[in-house]
């Protein structure tokens, strides 16, 4: 759910970056796969993994913006690479490339997604305690639930004054 | 998930794999050890799982190979207040 908040920061991220960064050396940038005028601007995003990430940030930062690649795998693919760490506008077009070719390697966005979901929907069907308690929308893992576990339970009701009012 | 070593497999109580050969005796049987894993070979029969009061009959299904008979019998009552956790629930389709 962050990341499908994530992708739309993403591509407002890179709106700005251009908008501020508005000269000879953002022309020079190799990788204008969409490049739309939008009000006399240039947007230039970089897409890895059918996704675009930030354009002023580092490689191993905004790799993390595709759902999938963390903090390690981010690393792992720039050491196994052998790509310098340069801010993702820098980079050169046999990088990305390469980039590209790693990141399919492996499983993310959507695919990743569906296998996630799929593995918790066969909990459902076998009605293991596991199942149930994603049936329920609690944990999983043997938290306590008595407070906090907010993140599964949902935020505002919580402080509602109905619980109050049988304690 | 389990911490267990694989050469060990998982865990199963000795009178349950007494029955791994001959599976028939187990068809409504009582179960009390559930923390034994299901193995391939009950696979269609259906057991009896305590659950520290009574038993709930659990049919062993293909799919629940590989889980432990506990997992399917449940040892606490659902909240009969289900109006406390109906709005958690709004809440977290939010």
């Amino acid at each position: 759910m962050a990341q499908t908040s994530a992708i739309p920061l993403a591509h407002s991220l890179s709106l700005i970056s251009n908008s501020r960064n508005f000269n000879p050396l953002s022309n020079t940038l190799s990788f204008p796969i969409s490049n739309p005028q939008v009000r006399g601007l240039q947007i230039k995003c970089v897409r890895v993994g059918g996704v675009e990430i930030p354009n002023n940030k580092r490689v191993q930062y905004s790799l993390q913006y595709v759902h999938g690649i963390g903090r390690n795998n981010a690393k792992k693919i720039l050491f196994d690479l052998n790509v310098e760490n340069k801010i993702t506008k820098d980079l050169s077009e046999e990088e990305l490339i390469s980039i590209r070719d790693e990141v399919s390697k492996y499983m993310i966005e959507g695919d990743l997604r569906r296998f996630n979901a799929l593995a918790i929907r066969r909990l459902k069907e076998i009605q293991c305690y596991r199942g149930i308690r994603h049936i329920q929308g609690l944990p999983c893992r043997g938290q306590r639930t008595k407070n906090n576990c907010r993140t599964l339970k949902g935020k505002k009701i919580a402080i509602a004054g109905k619980k109050k009012a049988p304690r | 998930m389990s911490p267990r070593s694989i050469w060990k497999g998982g865990f199963v109580d000795a009178f349950l794999s007494k029955m791994k050969k001959n599976v028939e005796p187990l068809m409504n049987k009582k179960i009390w050890s559930r923390g034994s894993m299901i193995l391939p070979e009950f696979v269609g029969s259906t057991v009896r799982v305590y659950n520290g009061k009574n038993f709930i009959r659990c049919k062993i299904t293909e799919e629940r190979v590989g889980h432990k008979f506990g997992e399917f019998a449940m040892t606490r009552k659902r909240k009969i207040a289900r109006s406390n956790s109906a709005p958690v629930k709004r809440g977290g389709k939010k």
